[in-house]
């Protein structure tokens, strides 16, 4: 089965209200978990597996094909949802979440699920990982991407650096980078428990070609996408500014909705706010 | 033959191995003159990457090529590749069980002159705790050769402990390799001495003399430190009173603490530890260090000697 990707804005904006629903739903089924951060990146992860991710569910091992690693490892419902929707699992399996013996771990791990590319969750390790990834797609002359998505707080890792570096000086145009730029971490704002401003300037001195975005605006996300794709020679990193928690109001902003799950209350709220399909 | 350093056969081998498999790629981190993997660099540019000084994204790229069918040696210095990356080894390779093998050369005090920031005694122990991992640890250069092209054939991560001295002559290139199997080098009655590595040496001259003092050990040479060769090691636990075991690491979390948590299961028997006490090393010549850190040959002889009174005498 070969998934048919779509650049229609209305079926990928009505698709993250889904995919906000379900990662609602199953993390209130989980009573843990990483609600804000995984809020935020709706529109990036789901861009990505909608419009531009080549894969072919029945054979996730592939060698030629697009990969998708979620460096922000804690973030995983936003990718577990987005496997479901793309027939990688039943979507009933999203109800297993962070439960005893499941597949979906409380981090992607490849151990459980085979078809994810990399299992992640000790933050900055999934970019290297890319860089690994598109290095081989070089190697082999295969014109394949390795899209990666990146927290802000995850930049503080030293090894963030040391792989930027490799995929400037390996000219690694086949790597799309994310920041989930939604300027919160556990123990507060990213500026005042370690700055890592500017972004940009810091990614364009390492040689990386560095655009900023609405990240949860559909059409920029599309347009950042394709323009990477003609810039030749370079690694690219889209800048998404986001609203960690972003769709439900009294998640929104919220240092404390970091590594939490909505309770029963809560649950019906958001799941009201968030509205109908 | 003279002792070679287990480094020159691994930078060979790797050249070999180019030769025949297309999907072998090796990477180091600014180390490779002194890891040997310049000879394959210089052979296959294509097929080697150099990341620099950055250890941490070594193992991650490493991860990432594998992933991509690719099978990756990953060369630094013992101590950097295992202690600065423990948690990339963790999570990016033996997570995914993926097919890197970390091969580390200057482990050890004979290291020498560096000092103790450069002498890895802790690497054995690091990377045998770690679930999915193979640890292999050569005595000289044809067991090296054996030990790289069994790590190719593994389908996982192997940690491949090699060496910057020159490596006694122990083994002949006849000789069998496989992973968890290992094999006597002197057939002996009272007592077995497990070595690894550099000490196999040591053992096997500290068995000499032993003999000439009549007593009669047996010599292994443990290669494969994980998975053990379990049904060797019970076979001398049931043929001889007690094990030496000498290695160029801790006591803490070495082969001799491998051997001994395996045995105390099924048929305990008197174990002496003998390595690093729980120290740093230092700078100096490989010799004086093996003597003053008491992992000679000498040293060797009078351990077997004392513990065999000790045992006799119920001390």
């Amino acid at each position: 089965m070969t998934i048919r990707l779509t650049k229609d804005i209305k079926y990928i904006e009505n698709k993250c209200k889904k995919v906000r629903k379900l990662i609602i739903d199953s993390l209130y089924k989980a009573k843990s978990g990483h609600t804000g951060g995984s809020l935020s990146s709706v529109e990036i992860v789901t861009t990505i597996f909608t419009a531009f991710l080549r894969f072919d569910p029945d054979d996730p091992f592939k060698r030629e094909r697009d990969k998708f690693i979620l460096s922000k490892g804690h973030a995983a419902p936003v990718l577990y949802v987005n496997l479901a929707l793309n027939g990688f699992f039943n979507i009933f399996e999203l109800n297993t979440l962070r439960f005893n013996n499941t597949r979906l771990q409380g981090h992607p791990s490849r151990e459980k699920l085979p078809c994810i590319d990399a299992s992640t969750g000790s933050l900055g390790q999934g970019f290297s990982i890319a860089v690994g990834y598109a290095l081989a797609d070089k190697i082999d002359k295969l014109d394949y991407y390795t899209y990666v998505v990146l927290g802000d707080g995850e930049i503080q890792e030293g090894q963030i650096w040391e792989a930027a570096m490799s995929a400037s000086h390996y000219k690694l145009d086949n790597i799309i980078a994310f920041l989930d730029h939604n300027k919160l971490q556990i123990d507060g704002e990213i500026k005042n428990v370690m700055n890592v401003l500017p972004i940009k300037e810091k990614f364009e001195a390492f040689g990386w070609d560095v655009i900023e975005i609405d990240g949860h605006n559909i059409s920029e996300m599309i347009k950042a996408i394709e323009r990477a794709f003609n810039i030749k020679e370079k690694p690219h990193l889209i800048v998404a500014h986001t609203i960690k928690g972003k769709g439900v109001d009294f998640i929104e902003n919220k240092v404390k909705w970091h590594g939490i799950a909505p309770n029963k209350e809560e649950y019906y709220n958001a799941i009201k706010q968030l509205g109908d399909i | 033959m003279k002792p070679i350093p287990t480094r020159l056969a691994y930078g060979q081998t790797l050249v070999k191995l180019g030769r025949e498999f297309d999907n072998i790629i090796v990477m180091d981190a600014d180390l490779s003159n002194s890891t040997q993997t310049s000879l394959f660099a210089k052979e296959f540019p294509d097929r080697f990457i150099n990341v620099g000084i950055a250890e941490q994204n070594l193992m991650g790229v490493a991860s990432g090529l594998a992933l991509s069918g690719k099978v990756v040696f990953a060369s630094s210095f013992a101590i950097f590749a295992t202690g600065r990356t423990w948690e990339q080894i963790r999570n990016s390779i033996a997570y995914m069980n993926l097919n890197v093998k970390i091969a580390a050369t200057h482990s050890g005090l004979s290291v020498g002159p560096d000092g103790a920031s450069h002498q890895a005694l802790e690497d054995l122990a690091l990377m045998r705790v770690i679930p999915n991992m193979v640890v292999l640890s050569p005595a000289d250069v044809y067991q090296t050769e054996k030990a790289i092209y069994a790590a190719y054939r593994y389908n996982g991560p192997v940690y491949i402990r090699l060496g910057r001295a020159p490596y006694p002559i122990v083994t002949t290139p006849d000789m069998d390799f496989e992973i968890g199997k290992d094999i006597i080098l002197k057939e002996g009655r009272d007592g077995t001495i497990f070595a690894t590595g550099l000490t196999v040496g040591e053992a096997l001259k500290a068995a000499e003399v032993l003999e000439e003092k009549g007593f009669n050990p047996r010599v292994v040479n443990i290669a494969s430190i994980k998975p053990l060769d379990k049904e060797l090691i019970l076979k001398c636990a049931k043929e001889t009173g007690f094990f030496i075991t000498v290695e160029e690491h801790q006591r803490i979390g070495g082969m001799g603490s491998a051997i001994a948590e395996f045995i105390v299961e099924i048929y305990p028997i008197p174990i002496k530890i003998m390595g690093i006490d729980d120290s740093f090393g230092e700078t100096g010549t490989p010799d004086f260090l093996l003597k003053k850190y008491r992992i000679d040959s000498e040293s060797i002889v009078e351990e077997y000697l004392s513990f065999i009174k000790k045992i006799k005498v119920g001390e």
